[in-house]
């Protein structure tokens, strides 16, 4: 625990005196905007007439178009409060997320407390006015909505009264909630279950069995234009052959895997090694380039470090 | 020593990480890339399409793996852009639909002069359902999709006019972080509907997607590498990017890739190293 | 009656789908059934917010450990749903100027915008960030090669680490050229063994080969647990008798 303890307190103040002397040396953690006036199109405007006016909005500003030429401000740009604000709150919930590294602590809990009540709120706001809204009110009382949130919907889509069916079946499964009668739920998700089983069925039937068995059907020998052999290409196709089949045979669990099948189930074991293998230097490729991201935002965006190939 | 690494704080290994991470990035260090014979096919299967080609920008990606396809959905977007392709902007991910605001921004700041809201790109936005909102699109676009992110109604704008479904796309882009993502665009629509198709998947899905290359899947790009390469592939066919800098985030990236893997390398044959040796002398774990 | 109409319904729904796979004239009824779907899956985020909520509240109710940061859950989840909800700092669609709540919920500048760029997208990608950390302390602590298999596995991830950077070429091009000059007269002769080349035919042809024998597997499995289910052998889903 004391290790814990020694180590955070080495790592803050580090972290606190360079942050303190980038400070003192310049300007960093900063985010600009320019204001603009919205621009209505001449029909929009012929609709409207003068009971709109057309209002104004903040566009981000990049750090390179701060200042103009000659190195002084721009007048028409200038600091966003909330974003700068932004700014520091998303480089200190990054920093709190990084700090699980050093130990648990009360920082990280309390961003993983925060991200995780926004990302089920976020979840929810975007099902709502995408699918609640546009799919389902939109097909029930599009006239209400056409006169409030969806004023763009087509004239011509009417009520379809069989859109209370995926609205009953919408409040039966809210039911889950419910203390009393969770079997009610039972009807919704029997639904999904169904239709998920339905569409998977086919589609997985079609690309990912009889069209890889199709992709497979591939010549062991390739005859190139010319009439010759083209060895490495036969080569190829008849590796991907052999590779397929001792995997396929590795996977029949019905015959025991002694004999000429425990020698080919083998080999099709070590094909899986490679293919896991190759599996996990990707994995660990892909995984480096999220922490790359993180670190350019820290860096770059919140600390303003001169950024490789676009400030030097 | 053997004791010191056996017993060897696992923060120690941590700080080795970021610190391989951060010195090249900090540095600028970066290496040439060579594109592969896959991104070139991914780069064929845009720039030989005709010009004004239908374009859906399928892109299916959440915070958690901007860091991977941010880049190489830019790099789709901008070279879309340049053939002055119609692009279709859509997610099957809610978390995305600010990313697909982002590459607007790209087509708006960029290409403005080119590129105009509904009549060269359109966002229709996220609609929840994975893969049940493929199935829908893939026979009628309208029926999901009444309006776009703007409210605007999709048969008053110019290019969404005439589209009744996506199988009047002469190509799906698709950058995609997991399910639904890739696979159930090649399985729902691609394959079904022979409808052309490439994608830019993260290091962790691209293995599993092989097998649908070429004859489902006609290219495939598959971790940051291969964003590096694409970049590299559209800089060369088109030098005029090589001004924006913005359009080298992947190269850029590679530096600290190569230092971060010579270490998880180094990593993994000092552990078993010292396992084996352990193991010989009998050292109990 | 409690099991035997999800039962149905669930068959229903599934032979539906596949009839319209293969009719064309109940294609249209196949796409209904998908848009109803789709809404489900809309309010299925909403149950799982709703869930959330109760889950936390019950912990602050009943004063369960780390309570506290379920206090922090539920301001933090509250907060972010009244803003997007409300739409607040949403200005009018540039299309609908005279309908206030025309404009799109996650418009640039709004408060809920303000949310995801701050709160939700620097969190959420630095969450899988860390997993760079834990797999270089999993490369060291765990990767053995203790068999057969375990050495291809490793030999295949490191050829694949180094190929997939630039080392793999700073590493054998110039050598394989030099070699293959030397012995072959064509510096291109031995290019074939290019680190670069060898992770481009192992993902082309034994990856490729493995995941293609794993699909076909897994689409089997599918479609006989997807008949299981339609057939109503398979009633796992409907839960515990009741």
């Amino acid at each position: 625990m004391n290790t814990n303890k020694n180590v955070t307190l080495i790592v803050v103040i580090v972290a606190g005196v360079f942050l303190a002397i980038r400070a003192a040396n310049g300007e960093f953690g900063r985010v600009y905007t320019k204001t603009e006036t919205v621009e209505f199109t001449k029909k929009v405007r012929d609709a409207v007439g003068d009971s709109v006016q057309p209002w104004t909005v903040e566009r981000l500003v990049a750090r390179s178009e701060v200042n103009d030429a000659q190195g002084q401000p721009r007048p028409d740009v200038h600091l966003s409060i909330n974003r700068t604000l932004g700014l520091w709150i998303a480089a200190f919930g990054t920093l709190c997320i990084m700090s699980f590294l050093i130990g648990d602590n009360v920082f990280y809990k309390l961003a993983e407390a925060v991200i995780v009540g926004a990302s089920a709120a976020y979840a929810m706001v975007v099902g709502f006015w995408t699918g609640i809204i546009q799919n389902l009110f939109g097909k029930l009382i599009p006239d209400t909505m056409r006169n409030s949130v969806l004023p763009g919907l087509p004239d011509e889509n009417n009520a379809e009264l069989v859109y209370i069916v995926p609205l009953i079946l919408s409040v039966m499964m809210l039911w889950r909630l419910a203390p009393v009668g969770g079997w009610i739920s039972r009807w919704p998700l029997a639904f999904f279950i169904g239709a998920t089983a339905g569409i998977r069925l086919v589609e997985y039937l079609d690309a990912d069995f009889v069209q890889q068995i199709s992709s497979s059907i591939i010549p062991l020998i390739v005859v190139a234009g010319d009439g010759s052999i083209d060895f490495a290409a036969s080569l190829k196709n008849s590796l991907i052959i052999v590779s397929i089949l001792t995997c396929l045979v590795y996977f029949f669990f019905s015959f025991e895997h002694t004999g000429v099948v425990g020698a080919t189930a083998r080999v099709g074991i070590w094909v899986l090694m490679i293919t896991f293998g190759a599996g996990f230097g990707m994995t660990v490729m892909g995984r480096i380039a999220l922490i790359t991201d993180r670190f350019s935002f820290l860096f770059f965006d919140w600390l303003w470090l001169p950024k490789p190939g676009v400030d030097t | 020593m053997g004791n010191f690494f056996t017993n060897l704080d696992r923060r120690w290994i941590f700080l080795g990480m970021a610190v391989v991470v951060a010195i090249p990035m900090l540095q600028g260090l970066s290496f040439p890339e060579e594109p592969s014979e896959m991104v070139r096919d991914v780069f064929k299967a845009v720039d030989e399409l005709p010009d004004g080609s239908n374009i859906l920008m399928a892109y299916d990606y959440d915070p958690a793996t901007k860091g991977e396809l941010e880049p190489m959905a830019a790099t789709f977007t901008r070279h879309c852009a340049k053939k002055k392709h119609k692009l279709y902007f859509i997610t099957l991910w809610p978390a995305a639909v600010p990313m697909l605001r982002q590459n607007i921004d790209i087509l708006e700041n960029e290409f403005g002069n080119d590129y105009t809201y509904g009549e060269n790109y359109v966002n229709l936005g996220f609609r929840p359902g994975s893969e049940g909102v493929i199935k829908v699109v893939v026979t009628d676009l309208k029926d999901l999709f009444a309006n776009d992110v703007n409210g605007e109604a999709l048969q008053d704008i110019p290019m969404t006019r005439n589209i009744k479904n996506i199988q009047q796309m002469d190509l799906i882009v698709n950058v995609s972080a997991g399910t639904p993502g890739a696979k159930e665009w090649v399985q729902y629509a691609a394959s079904k509907y022979q409808i052309k198709m490439v994608a830019g998947v993260t290091g962790v899905g691209a293995p599993a997607l092989y097998p649908y290359v070429p004859n489902q899947l006609t290219g495939l790009l598959g971790a940051i590498k291969a964003a590096a390469e694409y970049e590299q592939a559209v800089s060369e066919a088109y030098p005029e990017f090589n001004d924006n800098p913005a359009t080298k985030e992947a190269l850029r990236r590679m530096g600290p890739q190569l230092i971060a893997h010579l270490y998880i390398v180094a990593l993994i044959i000092l552990g078993n190293v010292i396992h084996f040796t352990e193991k010989k002398r009998g050292v109990p774990r | 009656m409690k099991r035997t109409i999800p039962l149905l319904i669930a068959a229903a729904t599934g032979f539906m789908l596949i009839l319209s796979e293969f009719i064309p004239l109940t294609q249209s009824w196949g796409r209904k059934v998908m848009i109803w779907f789709d809404i489900l899956a809309a309010f299925a985020f909403v149950l799982g917010g709703a869930n959330l909520l109760k889950i936390h509240l019950q912990k602050i109710s009943n004063r369960r450990v780390g309570w506290g940061y379920s206090v922090i859950t539920v301001v933090a989840f509250t907060i972010t749903m009244v803003i997007g909800l409300g739409k607040f700092g949403v200005t009018p669609s540039e299309a609908f100027p005279d309908f206030a709540w025309s404009g799109d919920y996650l418009q640039e500048g709004s408060g809920f915008d303000w949310m995801y760029q701050h709160i939700y997208l620097p969190l959420a990608s630095t969450m899988f960030a860390l997993l760079a950390f834990y797999i270089a302390s999993a490369a060291f602590r765990a990767f053995r090669a203790k068999n057969t298999e375990a050495i291809i596995l490793l030999t295949t991830a490191f050829i694949v680490l180094l190929g997939r950077t630039y080392a793999g070429i700073w590493l054998t091009a110039e050598p394989l050229a030099w070699l293959g000059q030397n012995l072959f007269g064509d510096a291109q002769a031995l290019a074939m063994f290019r680190l670069d080349v060898i992770v481009d035919n192992i993902m082309s042809i034994f990856n490729m080969a493995g995941n293609r024998a794993i699909m076909i597997g897994i689409a089997l499995g599918i479609v006989a647990l997807s008949l299981k289910v339609l057939l109503g052998v398979d009633r796992s889903y409907l839960g515990s008798e009741e």
